[in-house]
């Protein structure tokens, strides 16, 4: 028996209310592809999440529609998930500066000390 | 937290948690949590932990899906042109917050196609809710107000939690349905300081939704171990009576001063304990309701099969067999 619904686009369809159609086959919705937005010219692009699409293109339809239909965008990225390289978050202590490695940091010079005592010595000559 | 790493062999429900799981880590799991950290897709967790967001995000993405249905009756009638414009308008914001949850709820390793199996076939929920017709335009006004309102309630505590992905899913989505909820706010108030037909219209929307409204945010809860645990892992951000509560204290009065009223002669804020006190909705009809038998059930499964398998022939033109799924990173 088909569905009579008080929607009128439902009863339309003429669906049966047994049918058993529609279950998806594995990798029928496709791979996915992550989404980098840019709000702001001069901004960074930031990860804002995926979407599932047979192509670069379709992602990038999907992308605009999902994540930049509300507020600001100024350009959007979209990269195949299979295709990002990525640190285990297990490996974090990589990501560690050791102690010897200060001298990479701008704390690591002070030279207003040493400017000091150069100007008191050429005061006292 | 480090005790709670510890099994009692006596403790059935909590041996059947976190039984299998490896203590250190299930208590660096548990430390993380408890200061406040995120758990993204890559990190440890408690198989339980796993499971139950999973079925949670499904079922919220589900509800998403679903719950565009019931307010997608109404597009063809809409009062106005304006009106049309803002309901096509939330209906596709709904349908993409679907698609956030979905892809949030793959990060933990299911795919795509079985959550869409999974609610064709029956296996997972979706909220009740949207097993009831939306008989008037005044139900579609009733819903973008007071579901979305209670949705929101439940989403801005979830959003609290402690799954990365979740949690960003729902940051974005809570900034959407505010609109949802001034445009349901501003539909109702326009029928309820309208004509004595919309009021009345209005009236006995109100009349038939307050069940499912009071459905919406599930029996009270337990007292159970394991409601304790899905709370200390932040799944559960608050018992369902407190929700419920908070949705009360904030949209009751905004009813009642509408000249509205809602079929329940005992409800009314307790004073004293800040609480509302209320008639428990009829939880035999919520069990009879999730179980398939409320009024829209089938018809609603019904109509996202016959969606999916429409569209089959398209994705199958631009299916590329070459192509290999890897789970989406966060």
């Amino acid at each position: 028996m088909n569905i009579v619904s008080i929607d009128p686009r439902v009863t339309r369809s003429h669906i049966d209310e047994n049918t058993q159609e529609g279950i998806a086959n594995p990798m029928e919705h496709f791979q996915t592809y992550e989404v980098f937005e840019q709000k702001k010219r001069g901004t960074h692009h930031i990860h804002v999440g995926s979407v599932h699409a047979p192509s670069a293109e379709m992602a990038m339809i999907f992308a605009k529609e999902q994540y930049s239909r509300r507020g600001q965008c100024v350009n959007l990225w979209v990269v195949k998930t299979a295709d990002v390289f990525a640190t285990e978050y297990e490996d974090s202590d990589i990501f560690d500066t050791i102690s010897d490695k200060t001298y990479r940091e701008p704390e690591a010079y002070k030279v207003i000390d040493r400017i000091q005592a150069f100007k008191e010595r050429q005061k006292a000559n | 937290m480090y005790g709670n790493a510890y099994v009692d062999p006596e403790n059935k429900i909590v041996n059947s948690i976190t039984a299998n799981e490896d203590p250190i880590k299930l208590a660096e799991f548990e430390s993380r949590i408890a200061a406040g950290n995120k758990i993204e897709p890559m990190d440890w967790m408690p198989a339980e932990y796993k499971k139950q967001l999973v079925r949670m995000i499904e079922q919220h993405a589900h509800s998403e899906i679903i719950g565009a249905l019931p307010e997608g009756t109404w597009i063809t009638r809409a009062p106005g042109f304006r009106r049309k414009l803002a309901l096509m308008a939330k209906v596709q914001d709904e349908i993409g917050h679907g698609q956030l949850l979905y892809s949030a709820a793959e990060t933990l390793g299911k795919s795509r196609e079985a959550m869409t199996n999974d609610l064709i076939t029956g296996k997972s929920k979706y909220s009740n809710v949207f097993n009831y017709p939306a008989k008037t335009w005044a139900d579609s006004a009733v819903i973008a107000w007071l579901i979305d309102a209670g949705a929101i309630v439940n989403q801005l505590a979830n959003s609290k939690g402690s799954y990365g992905p979740y949690c960003r899913a729902l940051d974005r989505i809570c900034a959407e349905e505010s609109f949802h909820l001034k445009y349901g706010h501003d539909n109702v108030v326009f029928l309820a300081t309208g004509t004595p037909v919309q009021r009345a219209m209005v009236q006995d929307a109100l009349n038939r939704w307050w069940e499912p409204i009071m459905h919406f945010f599930g029996p009270p809860d337990k007292e159970s171990i394991h409601t304790a645990t899905l709370m200390r892992w932040k799944v559960k951000m608050g018992s369902n009576d407190d929700m419920r509560n908070m949705f009360l204290d904030m949209y009751v009065p905004k009813i009642w001063d509408l000249g509205l009223t809602l079929p329940d002669p005992n409800l009314h804020k307790n004073e004293e304990t800040g609480r509302w006190e209320y008639t428990e909705p009829n939880w035999e009809v919520f069990k009879q309701v999730i179980n398939g038998n409320g009024p829209c059930n089938k018809e609603r499964l019904a109509v996202r099969r016959k969606a999916e398998e429409n569209g089959r022939w398209v994705r199958k033109a631009l299916a590329k067999p070459t192509e290999k799924y890897v789970t989406p990173l966060s």
